[in-house]
């Protein structure tokens, strides 16, 4: 925790520029090279613009630092993935606390951090991935406690309750992340009691797929017979100058 | 069944000791006979098909990682074992590498988890390896020696011991035999509970003996004994397979007894006829389950209960046959009192509480639960203080008088403990409740724990959920039966069948009564009248008595006296500022640690040979797999050194003991037994060591044992004999209980077995007691016989009183009590508008002291929160992670809030677990107690919360 916050003063004050004309331009611009071709597995504090815009945005100012009241966000280094400068957090060690005021957010000067984000249950930081094969509770334990850990218990995590054969008297618990409400914020990842933590927080869209967009789940929508049907507009006319399609494989002679 | 490359299976085969497949599941069906032997083997064979499907099904591990794993387990040795934390009783299988324990993992062969732990059951292996492990005897010194003043210092055993002693014989030389006091634990083997009791009663002939137990399940022991004469439950875990209602009464068992949940769970997903009711005051997570949330108001499970005895009645749904046959009716004292301490004593913003123990106005809500007229004075003396237990016969017709008031209005109007839920949905749902209860075919559980045990009417709200059933019929019978379940590993197997209590004797027998300790005088081979009469100080007197100087010398074992007892600060004082004597043994520094003078570390449960007994009366023993770290010793071993230090002479010699007046002794005394010892060939310069502990039929069983199969014993070891003592105690103890309901097989059975429900007669175990069909206590011919023994003879009376003082004999009828409703003695006000309630979390075990040495444990939940409504919080200035203060008349404490999370609050109400040392919320909480159990209602008292 010292070394934290030893690390991040210092990073404060390279941010506002006042070691920073001591160790020279150069070696900045360096640093922030290295910065730009890493972090794709980075977390951004909440209300982060998409990462491209976010590293376009932040100025490196480390406010949104400064204002962590439980001192989870910290900047990015020489060491690591991190772009330097720039804020992140690890949620195994310290999980956004997801204070209801958002004082990062309100501490951007730049946008960065979008102020249009309202409450910290909307701030989507990432989204929390689940290992089966390692999570105690898929193995049948009475575990769960990033369920419980969880802000949005019941929402953005919930339990799947499944009768388990290997006993036959007992049940699994089983907690499944909901992509859409999953803030991010990594209590769950800081909470699981496995060696590695058996679920883990990565930034959004890393993990998750998009079911295709002429697609919906049968029982997710809505979606009772239209009862005064309109027409659409008429199909284009079709252009009989050019040649129909598919002429060309029936007329390719021979036989198939 | 299970793919021969399972490493699970492979490595619990290398326990082969164990593991015998005739022996690991000997009873589980054993004595079951008419329809319900289709029910078990129906179930049993559903349970096996399931379990085939499974393993084909893929569940097993590849031949290349169990290859793998074996590889890094070479030389690893497994041997059963239990689980250390709650009543459930978890079987765990515990494998050992260099003298370290290196892993654990569920027992598949354990008949209560079959192979699953929790989050807690998970980290076994780990709690022993805490970085400060206790490892040298600590004295409070200055300048060299002994100062109450001073600061810890490590010292030898033999300076821990001889100024323990020195100090002992102060206190117990000024004070008698009650100024000395031991505080035991339900979390004591069940021979270092055997020894500790058996020194403080039959040695230093004091019954100032109590456990936390007191603390955890008094109440239930109380209604047990009351309701059917003798304690525990009749039924068993199975039930939750065989069930179709289950009532969950103030008992959080999704984070509390997680693997039971599991079970009932799994009985839910199984079978769509099954529902499960949550009564509880707020939503935890039990509710996520069940069918139906029932959020009342503190206390007033009590009316509930009554509503729906009342329904009972309306409904004609009465089981006459079985009532008529097996049952009686009673009812009892009404104005016992709270437990308060004196009104001297207290804070000056405590003493409007503590003056209602004397006196109180009855609410309005009261006058109607009471049955009282317009007339009657509402002002009422609390007399019945001293006589709280006084009960009495009566009519069905005054039972049915009795419930009259509660009427769905009148207890939908006072129980409803959600404000922001409709009055009629509240209704709704109590309507919802009495119709399943009362559907005849339904079989039915009733589960409880702290809820109801932690209650000012502990003792009577357990009664009503006997009642419940007995009117019903539903009780002893695979699937039906009011259960109530333990928090701790050995509640029942050492507090309750030991009776670590300040009145219990082994196997439900009592001090006060002339007959039982004749009885144990003769097992125990004392002089007549060496057993002291008087019932001796429980845990909250003790603490009391502390404060008040007549009690100087104070031993807390296995537990954590001074972080888990209610209005902490008064005890604090008392500990630091009088003129006393605080041992502490333990495994790591706690809370009790910081207040005592002196420290003696403890082996932990892998460390040590012992034994443990669940809530479904099945006895479990393990051995030593490890040796305890540095000087650290069993307690076992604490309490037969320290006897060596103490004569007969100075023991068995007449005492003063104030209050004390039974048939035969000396008013206020104990008389001298050294004539009578001599007779008997004692030697007064014996020591208690020889006499109690290395006697002659102890002394028998003899170390190395060939049970031991290479395992070691430490306690032998330090000591240098050859005997073996856990045996030799177990041997002795468990003839208490043979022929009078309580058996318990021999030492070595149980090395061989995952565990027994007692009674366990010619080897078999009994699974339901009181029934025909499976206990053979039962006589042929009678269906249902409740045979306990103690208060079957009872005068008769009416609601109000004794009307015909001729004592009648019940024979082995149970009795339904007819209890009424009345209010916590501290209820919110302006002035403190919440109610607090305190329990705790599934990852930390009571105080923590182990759990939050488990890193991975602390990490997920590092500290305690008040958990509370966002309005609450919104109004007190407060939202979620601020911090804030929770403050009662008594004293006040520091958290954040939480206003999300596991446990959602009504407006109006507050959680706070305990197990945290930098949130003591028992600095806040409540002394009040059951006036008949003596337990601590831990769970309501009135606090007001405002920002840090």
């Amino acid at each position: 925790m010292t070394e934290g916050i030893n690390r991040r003063a210092l990073f404060l004050k390279l941010a506002r520029g006042a070691a920073g004309a001591v160790v020279g331009g150069s070696v900045w611009a360096a640093w922030v090279r290295k910065g730009q071709a890493a972090a794709v597995t980075v977390l951004r504090p909440p209300g982060a613009l998409a990462e491209a815009q976010f590293q376009a945005a932040c100025i490196k100012c480390g406010q949104c630092v400064t204002a962590c009241p439980y001192a989870v966000l910290r900047l990015g280094d020489l060491h690591g993935d991190v772009p330097v400068g720039t804020p992140t957090f690890t949620p195994r060690d310290a999980p956004c606390e997801l204070c209801p005021d958002l004082p990062c957010v309100v501490a951007c000067p730049t946008g960065a951090l979008a102020a249009d984000l309202k409450t910290p249950e909307a701030a989507r930081m990432g989204v929390a991935v689940l290992d089966g094969h390692s999570c105690l509770a898929f193995n049948g334990l009475r575990c769960e406690a990033c369920y419980r850990a969880c802000p949005l218990i019941d929402d953005a995590l919930t339990l799947r309750y499944r009768h388990q054969g290997r006993t036959g008297v007992h049940a699994f618990f089983e907690p499944v992340v909901n992509p859409d409400t999953c803030t991010g914020c990594g209590q769950c990842e800081r909470a699981c009691p496995t060696d590695v933590a058996s679920i883990k927080v990565f930034p959004p869209g890393l993990t998750q797929g998009v079911l295709g967009a002429h697609y919906r789940l049968g029982w997710t929508h809505d979606a009772p017979v239209t009862q005064r049907f309109e027409q659409g507009p008429a199909p284009a006319p079709v252009d009989t100058g050019q040649a129909a399609p598919g002429l060309d494989y029936l007329n390719a002679g021979g036989r198939p | 069944m299970p793919s021969p490359t399972d490493p699970i299976r492979r490595a619990s085969r290398t326990g082969a000791q164990a593991t015998d497949p005739q022996t690991a599941h000997p009873q589980t069906t054993a004595r079951t006979a008419g329809a319900d032997m289709h029910t078990n083997r129906r179930d049993f064979l559903k349970a096996s098909a399931a379990a085939a499907a499974a393993t084909a099904a893929g569940l097993t591990v590849s031949g290349d990682l169990a290859a793998q794993a074996a590889t890094g387990e070479q030389g690893w040795q497994w041997d059963k074992g239990v689980c250390r934390f709650c009543g459930t009783g978890c079987g765990i299988m515990i494998a050992t590498h260099d003298g370290r324990v290196v892993a654990t993992k569920g027992d598949p062969e354990a008949p209560v988890n079959r192979g699953l732990n929790c989050i807690k059951g998970y980290f076994n292996a780990k709690i022993l390896y805490g970085a400060d492990r206790l490892t040298q005897p600590l004295l409070r010194k200055k300048n060299g020696k002994f100062d109450k003043r001073g600061a810890f210092e490590p010292v030898s055993w033999d300076e821990a011991f001889d100024e323990m002693a020195v100090q002992f014989k102060r206190h117990y030389t000024e004070k008698g035999p009650h100024g000395v006091a031991v505080f035991g634990s339900g979390q004591y083997t069940i021979q270092e509970g055997y020894a500790a009791s058996k020194l403080m009663k039959a040695g230093f002939r004091s019954n100032n003996i109590d456990p936390n137990a007191r603390h955890c399940m008094a109440s239930a022991v109380g209604a047990f004994i009351q309701t059917f004469g003798i304690d525990e439950p009749a039924g068993n875990y199975e039930d939750m397979e065989h069930t179709d209602l289950v009532l969950l009464w103030g008992a959080n068992m999704a984070e509390m007894h997680p693997i039971l949940w599991s079970r009932i769970t799994d009985r839910r997903l199984t079978a769509d006829h099954v529902r499960i009711v949550n009564l509880t005051t707020y939503r935890n997570r039990c509710s996520d389950l069940a069918d139906s949330e029932i959020i009342f108001k503190p206390q007033t499970d009590l009316a509930i209960m009554n509503y729906l005895l009342r329904e009972i009645i309306e409904r004609d749904a009465v089981n006459w046959p079985f009532v008529s046959k097996h049952c009686v009716f009673a009812t009892g004292a009404r104005y016992t009192g709270y437990g308060l301490g004196q009104v001297d004593k207290g804070f000056p913003a405590e003493r409007d509480i503590l003056r209602k123990e004397i006196k109180k106005k009855l609410s309005e809500d009261e006058a109607i639960a009471l049955g009282l007229g317009a007339d009657d004075d509402r002002l009422v003396e609390m007399v019945h203080r001293t006589t709280p237990k006084a009960h009495w016969l009566i009519e069905f017709e005054t039972f049915k008088q009795g419930v009259a008031p509660y009427t769905l209005d009148f207890v939908a109007q006072l129980a409803k403990g959600d404000p922001d839920e409709p009055l009629e949905a509240f209704k709704a749902k109590l309507v919802a409740l009495a119709d399943l209860v009362c559907e005849p075919s339904r079989r039915m559980v009733s589960y409880w724990t702290m809820g109801f045990n932690q209650h000012q009417r502990g003792v009577w709200v357990n009664e009503q959920a006997y009642a419940l059933h007995l009117l019903l019929g539903k009780q002893s019978q695979p699937g039906s039966g009011a259960f109530s379940l333990t928090g701790q590993p050995s509640a029942c197997g050492t507090a309750r069948e030991v009776g670590t209590f300040c009145h219990r004797l082994p196997a439900d027998m009592v001090v006060a009564n002339p007959k039982h300790r004749a009885k144990c005088e003769t097992l125990w081979k004392l002089p007549g009248k060496t057993l002291n009469p008087k019932v001796g100080a429980h845990t909250v007197k003790m603490l009391r008595d502390l404060e008040a100087g007549s009690i100087g010398f104070l031993w807390c074992q296995v537990a954590n006296l001074f972080h888990d007892s209610a209005n902490a600060d008064h005890w604090y004082a008392a500990a630091r500022d009088m003129d006393n004597f605080i041992v502490v043994s333990d495994v790591y520094p706690t809370v009790s640690g910081r207040v005592a003078d002196l420290i003696l570390p403890a082996a932990m449960i892998h460390e040590k040979w012992g034994a443990y007994g669940n809530a479904e009366r099945r006895t479990q023993h393990w051995r030593q797999q490890t040796a305890p770290p540095g000087d650290a010793i069993g307690d076992v071993w604490h309490t037969m050194e320290f006897a060596k230090r103490f004569t007969l002479a100075e023991c068995w010699k007449a005492h003063a003991v104030p209050g004390l007046k039974a048939d035969g002794f000396p008013q206020d005394g104990l008389p001298d037994v050294l004539a009578e010892a001599k007779k008997m060939g004692y030697r007064p310069e014996q020591t208690l060591y020889e006499v109690l502990f290395a006697n002659d039929f102890i002394k028998q069983y003899k170390w190395p044992d060939p049970i031991a199969q290479g395992h070691a014993n430490h306690v032998v070891e330090k000591m240098g004999v050859g005997f073996f003592p856990e045996k030799g105690l177990w041997e002795e103890y468990r003839q208490f209980g043979m022929g009078n309901g309580h058996d318990l097989a021999d030492f070595d059975t149980y090395h061989r077995v995952r565990g027994l429900r007692w009674p366990v007669i010619d080897g078999k175990e009994t699974p339901w007691r009181f029934n025909e069909a499976y206990d053979p206590y039962v006589p042929k011919g009678a269906g249902f016989a409740f045979y306990g023994k103690a208060l079957k003879q009872i005068p008769t009376g009416d609601l109000l009183g004794v009307t015909d003082p001729t004592k009648r004999d019940i024979g082995p009828r149970a009795k339904i009590f007819f209890r009424p409703y009345m209010e916590p003695v501290e209820m919110p006000d302006s002035a403190y508008p919440f109610w607090l309630c305190t329990g705790r979390v599934l990852e930390h075990w009571h105080t923590g002291t182990m759990t939050r040495r488990v890193p991975e444990l602390h990490r997920a939940v590092p500290s305690a929160e008040i958990f509370m409504h966002p309005d609450d919080a919104q109004r007190a200035g407060l939202k979620r992670g601020d911090l804030a203060w929770v403050e009662s008349r008594r004293g006040k404490v520091r958290a954040r809030i939480q206003t999300n999370g596991r446990n959602r609050m009504p407006k109006g109400m507050i959680f706070v677990p305990f197990f945290d040392e930098d949130v003591l919320i028992n600095k806040v909480t409540l002394d009040a107690t059951d006036p008949i159990s003596k337990e601590t209602d831990f769970k309501k008292c009135a606090v007001k919360v405002y920002p840090a």
